[in-house]
């Protein structure tokens, strides 16, 4: 018997409220990019998790949008490593509180 | 007459162009400043007589241009030729020649030599301007014009204070004058709407004559008599005529003698046909009163040229007696020879005062006949013209034609003998004078070697003797040539006219008045003029009283200085406290009402707007600090915000959607 899609659903808003928690709280900017990926993937998993449910599977627009959305997900964390590579290169640190020149 | 009455502009403009060249030269440019002078008058001379020889045919010429228009209204100028004009003319601009050519001998001494000629010439511009105008307003302003100037030659020189005074005396007492001339002119334009004395047929003297209605009214002339009795020094504004005299000879004889106070004669004659038969009986009573008035007090002066200023005011009043009673014609003949003779006998008395170093008191003079010929020899005949000796004198004829005119006057007898009583007068004072100045001994050391003028100076007094003869031949009973030359008919050579109407009557009467005037002038004084004891004058001695009344001028001086001149002095001290005080007061009161005003309105703008302008800026900026906390640059906080905004707006939605 299948999981129903609730299951996967409450899953989906775990990961997110994890990833959002992480985000919010760490001081390290590596790890509030892993929040972020977090957050990104519990999105992704909502897409699949509606496409599997949803009336036509045969489709496959969900499969097709998450597939669209991992690959943008690994430009976005290869890009962020990047920005925090180079700010730490900068600064001497990685500690986002240390960051705060974007105020006007 | 019509070539020349275009270039008839030329005469006061020649004059004027010397004056206005003479002002720019320098102190030492002697005799350039003179020769433009004198080049100027004699061509103005010249063009005079040209103009006055077209005139003897008789008729007039004008020639008129608009000046200004306002509105609908023109004010026109021009100028006039005929008889009256003409004859003034060459008059004037004959003794301006002599007098200049004479002034080049008197003030060659003078440093400012050049200044002197510069106002001559002005004068004699703004008198020839005068002569010839054809409207009234060109007639005012020239006649402002030789006040001025003789206002500047009398204080010419202004180092001395009381000719400074005598300047101011003189400009402020023609001004009253002025005054009710100016009042005049402006009421005759509101009458007659114009102010051209001759316009083809619609001038303001032609419209009178033509129409028989008389527009002008007797209150019209009289305030232009106010302007003549002004300038010709008439009772009661004649004080500053005899002060006037402060100012050099020549000018002495040109200006207050000969030309500028004939000024107002010739107004009254120019002005004629606009005289109401009431003016002119004013004219009379003042001219009379005025002639012998002036003569006795001349009698029991000193100065010799303060004696012909007073003979001046007198003939002045011989002249309006003459033009009240007898016409245009009788007074400006007098006039005429009237200019002849008292230029001469100024000009004599300036060669009399040169040659005694300055000296002008005639009881410290004396002997001077034999020291200078010339000038006594001329002095004389200028003397027996204005005492009126008969047949040979020009006087003679001229005052007694006013005589004659006063004795048929249908109104009173009694300016004519006012009149005889000033001819004697006149004959007395003239011989004190002539007696005491040219005879006996001299007192004074100064004076003791007086020496004859040079030729520039006695030349003119001779060509004025000459005149002073032979002026007298033109308008005689028996061929009265000048009469009917004014009046532009022919001269009739009639014997028979000597004796018609009385006038040999009147003629022997004169002259036997002056006859035993002179002798009993010459009694006394020749015994005076003698003696070592000049100071005290016999009359003196035998009547003090009267003496000491004339000696003061009937204190008219003195009563002027009581009433009118304390009157206004008071008066502008009044105006002055008033101005001081309650107007200043106002004014001042005003300014401290508008200080405290501004104060006022200091305060409530300093403290209300710009107080809460001030905290309205002051909040925008604390809130903008507060919020600005805010945005910290701390992207997770950001993040934080999004988050709780997005939870805000979940539960937002969850509620909305029960």
């Amino acid at each position: 018997m299948t999981t129903p899609l609730a299951n996967y659903l409450i899953l989906a808003a775990l990961l997110f409220v994890i990833g959002l928690a992480g985000a919010l709280t760490r001081r390290n900017a590596v790890l509030v990019l892993i929040g972020l990926e977090l957050m990104f993937n519990a999105a992704n998993l909502n897409f699949i998790a509606f496409w599997r449910f949803n009336p036509h599977p045969e489709k496959l627009t969900g499969l097709m949008f998450v597939l669209f959305s991992i690959a943008i997900g690994a430009a976005e964390a290869a890009v962020g490593l990047a920005l925090i590579i180079a700010v730490y290169r900068h600064r001497r640190s990685a500690l986002m509180d240390q960051f705060n020149s974007l105020k006007g | 007459m019509e070539f020349i009455i275009k270039y008839l502009w030329l005469m006061p403009t020649a004059p004027l162009l010397a004056a206005g060249i003479g002002a720019l030269l320098h102190r030492r440019q002697r005799l350039l400043g003179a020769g433009l002078a004198i080049g100027a008058i004699l061509f103005s001379f010249g063009l005079a007589c040209v103009a006055f020889s077209t005139t003897l045919r008789g008729g007039r010429a004008t020639s008129n241009f608009r000046w200004f228009e306002f509105g609908t209204t023109s004010v026109q100028l021009g100028w006039v030729l005929d008889p009256l004009g003409a004859i003034m003319a060459v008059m004037v601009t004959f003794v301006s020649l002599l007098v200049f050519v004479y002034s080049v001998g008197y003030m060659a001494k003078d440093e400012n030599f050049t200044r002197f000629f510069c106002f001559l010439a002005l004068f004699a511009a703004a008198m020839l301007g005068l002569i010839i105008a054809n409207s009234l307003l060109l007639f005012f302003i020239c006649w402002e014009l030789v006040g001025l100037a003789s206002y500047l030659l009398i204080g010419f020189w202004f180092q001395k204070p009381s000719a400074a005074a005598a300047a101011k005396k003189a400009f402020i007492v023609t001004r009253i004058g002025d005054l009710g001339f100016l009042l005049g002119i402006l009421y005759l334009y509101g009458r007659a709407g114009t102010l051209l004395f001759y316009d083809g047929g619609h001038g303001c003297l032609e419209r009178n004559a033509n129409t028989g209605v008389m527009m002008g009214t007797t209150l019209i002339a009289l305030l232009i008599f106010c302007g003549a009795v002004g300038k010709s020094g008439q009772i009661p504004l004649h004080v500053w005529l005899p002060d006037a005299m402060e100012g050099p000879t020549p000018v002495s004889a040109l200006i207050h003698a000969a030309t500028m106070v004939a000024a107002g004669v010739f107004l009254i004659a120019r002005v004629y046909p606009l005289m109401t038969p009431e003016s002119l009986q004013v004219v009379t009573w003042v001219g009379a009163l005025t002639a012998v008035f002036a003569a006795a007090i001349a009698v029991a002066q000193n100065d010799i040229k303060r004696i012909l200023a007073y003979s001046t005011v007198s003939q002045l009043g011989y002249m309006m007696m003459g033009l009240g009673t007898g016409g245009v014609s009788v007074g400006m003949f007098h006039l005429t020879t009237h200019a002849c003779f008292k230029a001469l006998l100024f000009m004599g008395a300036g060669s009399v005062i040169h040659g005694c170093h300055e000296e002008q008191d005639i009881r410290k003079m004396g002997g001077l006949s034999r020291r200078m010929p010339v000038t006594f020899m001329t002095y004389a005949i200028g003397m027996m013209a204005l005492c009126g000796v008969p047949l040979f004198f020009s006087g003679f004829w001229s005052k007694d034609a006013i005589l004659d005119a006063a004795h048929h006057w249908r109104f009173s007898q009694t300016p004519f003998y006012l009149g005889l009583v000033g001819a004697f007068l006149t004959a007395f004072y003239m011989t004190r004078q002539v007696v005491l100045v040219f005879f006996g001994r001299s007192t004074n050391q100064e004076a003791e070697h007086p020496r004859e003028s040079p030729p520039v100076m006695t030349l003119p007094l001779v060509i004025l003797a000459a005149g002073a003869m032979l002026l007298g031949f033109f308008g005689t009973p028996v061929w009265p040539w000048f009469q009917s030359y004014l009046a532009e008919d022919n001269a009739v050579f009639d014997f028979s006219k000597l004796t018609e109407g009385g006038q040999l009557g009147i003629m022997l009467l004169s002259t036997g008045l002056v006859a035993v005037a002179m002798m009993l002038s010459g009694w006394i004084y020749f015994k005076k003029a003698a003696s070592a004891d000049r100071e005290k004058d016999p009359l003196e001695t035998a009547q003090p009283a009267l003496f000491a009344l004339l000696q003061h001028k009937f204190y008219v001086d003195e009563i002027y200085e009581a009433t009118v001149v304390r009157l206004t002095v008071a008066f502008a001290m009044f105006s002055d406290w008033l101005d001081r005080k309650f107007w200043g007061g106002l004014v001042r009161a005003v300014s401290w009402l508008t200080v405290a005003l501004a104060r006022l309105s200091q305060t409530v703008d300093e403290t209300v707007v710009n107080g809460s302008f001030d905290a309205g800026t002051e909040t925008v900026r604390d809130s903008g600090k507060w919020v600005s906390l805010l945005q910290n640059g701390q992207t997770q906080r950001y993040l934080g915000a999004i988050g709780l905004a997005f939870c805000g707006l979940l539960i937002f939605l969850l509620w909305g959607s029960q």
